[in-house]
């Protein structure tokens, strides 16, 4: 992995909900074409790291430094223009549209009619599901396939890097290993950073390269994520041994 | 299963849409094919009631904000136009009244897409219930303001407004109301409106900037509300303050939500029988208005999700 010039940066990054203040300091790096996780506990500020970048909450202290240019506080939909994309937690798809529909608002910004299509077939491909599903409304799929059309959204905006907020909440485990697989291939073949938020610390763990472990809005480890699986502080707190 | 790319919007529908609205249009022409004066204005009330209905459906239906204002923007265009037309047209030589009228009409429309402009910015942070107070109040200052403006009648009324509104014209800007309104949401661009009413953070993420949509909502529905409200100035030949309570509102808003939220054929079709139905009433008189809530409230009950509300949107 190179390391010198990483494709996402935060330093020190530091929100408050109103007085109370979620994240104190927060730096991390994610280097170009790997899978990063933050893992930790609920309530450690993963989810806020990830909306913070995005924009979607306003950061008070420190910086955002995305492909070598400060991003920190820009308008979410600026930021998605910069092939940055997030993928909210809670699967929030657009459930009056059909899946199709879903899909071509992802490719909101882009006017290239061929690549939009290529990258339909492409999302079709790894979801199947979705495919026999496209004229469905997207509120009557199931969890699992929302998730699916949530992350296949994503892509369609051609993300650079992609981050996703726990893409395996509430989704039966048989669906939740497609998904991973998925993940996994997007990174590999399509060569999308990917910033991971989960609680299943196993899991990610699993498919990431390397891992920052969150605690009350803090960072208080950080390591390959093969290191961190070993590792007995980690293993006692998140992977349940 | 494929016998459209799955990508390609659901063009069927969008026709299948025009052609009833269309059928319905003819329908209440031929209908009123005597033109027996009473008909004739309940005729364009209907059509009023349409682009009202229509244009407050991008708003609350589409772009799934709760607007109580409609009524005070119909009142600024009403109020425009017909000052306008006092002014200008009644000097002028008769051929060139229906170009006056028209100017009269787009002007009340510019003049109400600029008071949405200015209600829909302050309200952007204003969701539900919050956002309905506000634009409540909206509608109350105009009425407010309307009442003690000498320039406009005050509380006694404008009078005098000479009637250049007729069947043809109340149509032919309904069906650009629908028509608009239809292609608009249909449009790639469009799907942002129902985007930002389904989820407007993933909406944000996916590059939709919600507050444009809210903005534009707000804009393109006053603007038809403001037409309106010209026609309705034409058609009356009196304005009255009182015309543009928040009752007057809340008569559109149920219009909008017996069709069906964010489906424009049934909301025109709402509008029409909501129309008529206190017409239909009349023989029996003082328990007209009773009758009339018990079948709305009939209405609701029986069919929710909205009275013409058939099947689900967009879905082959």
């Amino acid at each position: 992995m190179n390391v010198s010039q990483p494709l996402l940066s935060l330093r020190d990054l530091s929100v408050s909900y109103g007085t109370i203040k979620a994240l104190h300091g927060v730096s991390l790096q994610v280097p170009e074409k790997a899978i990063v996780t933050l893992i930790g506990a609920n309530g450690a500020g993963k989810s806020t790291t990830l909306r913070a970048i995005s924009g979607l909450l306003k950061v008070q202290g420190g910086s955002v430094v995305y492909d070598g240019r400060e991003i920190t506080n820009e308008l979410p939909h600026k930021i998605v223009g910069r092939h940055l994309c997030h993928v909210p937690e809670g699967r929030m798809v657009f459930s009056n549209l059909t899946v199709a529909e879903n899909l071509r608002m992802g490719a909101y910004l882009r006017r290239d009619k061929g690549g939009i299509a290529e990258d339909v077939d492409y999302v079709y491909g790894i979801f199947p599901r979705l495919k026999e599903r496209w004229a469905q409304q997207a509120g009557t799929l199931s969890g699992g396939e929302q998730q699916m059309l949530a992350i296949s959204r994503a892509l369609m905006s051609r993300p650079r890097c992609l981050m996703l907020d726990e893409p395996s909440l509430g989704i039966a485990p048989i669906l939740v290993r497609a998904i991973f697989d998925q993940i996994v291939a997007i990174n590999r073949e399509k060569g999308i950073t990917i910033l991971l938020v989960e609680q299943n610390a196993n899991l990610a763990l699993a498919i990431s390269h390397y891992g920052y472990v969150l605690e009350t809005g803090r960072v208080i480890l950080e390591d390959t994520a093969a290191a961190l699986r070993q590792n007995p502080q980690v293993r006692e707190a998140y992977l349940g041994e | 299963m494929f016998s459209r790319s799955p990508l390609s919007l659901p063009t069927a529908c969008q026709g299948a849409k025009r052609w009833l609205i269309a059928a319905v249009l003819c329908s209440i022409l031929l209908s009123f094919g005597q033109f027996n004066r009473y008909y004739l204005g309940v005729a364009m009330d209907v059509g009023i009631n349409i682009i009202l209905a229509v244009s407050l459906n991008l708003i609350n239906g589409y772009t799934g904000q709760f607007s109580l204002g409609h009524a005070g923007f119909m009142a600024v265009g009403a109020y425009t136009a017909a000052k306008f037309s006092l002014v200008f047209a009644v000097a002028a030589p008769e051929p060139a009244r229906p170009v006056l009228f028209l100017v009269a009409l787009v002007l009340g429309g510019a003049v109400a897409a600029l008071s949405g402009l200015a209600v829909g910015i302050p309200s952007l942070r204003l969701k539900g219930d919050y956002l309905a107070i506000v634009t409540l109040g909206f509608g109350e200052i105009i009425r407010v303001i309307v009442q003690n403006l000498e320039a406009v009648g005050a509380a006694s009324g404008l009078k005098g407004i000479p009637k250049y509104t007729t069947l043809g014209w109340t149509f032919a800007l309904a069906s650009v109301t629908v028509y608009v309104v239809v292609s608009l949401v249909n449009s790639t661009y469009g799907r942002g409106f129902i985007a930002v009413k389904d989820d407007e953070v993933a909406a944000s993420s996916m590059g939709i900037n919600p507050v444009r949509y809210k903005v534009t909502a707000f804009v393109v529905g006053a603007f038809f509300a403001g037409i309106a409200g010209g026609l309705y100035a034409h058609h009356k030949q009196f304005l009255a303050p009182t015309g543009f309570d928040f009752l007057k509102s809340i008569d559109i808003v149920v219009m909008v939500i017996l069709g069906g939220m964010g489906r424009t054929a049934s909301v025109a079709l709402a509008a029409v029988v909501l129309t008529l139905l206190p017409e239909v009433l009349r023989p029996v008189s003082e328990y007209r208005m009773i009758l009339y809530a018990l079948l709305i409230i009939g209405l609701m009950m029986a069919r929710p999700q909205g009275l013409f509300a058939f099947g689900r949107r967009a879905v082959k």
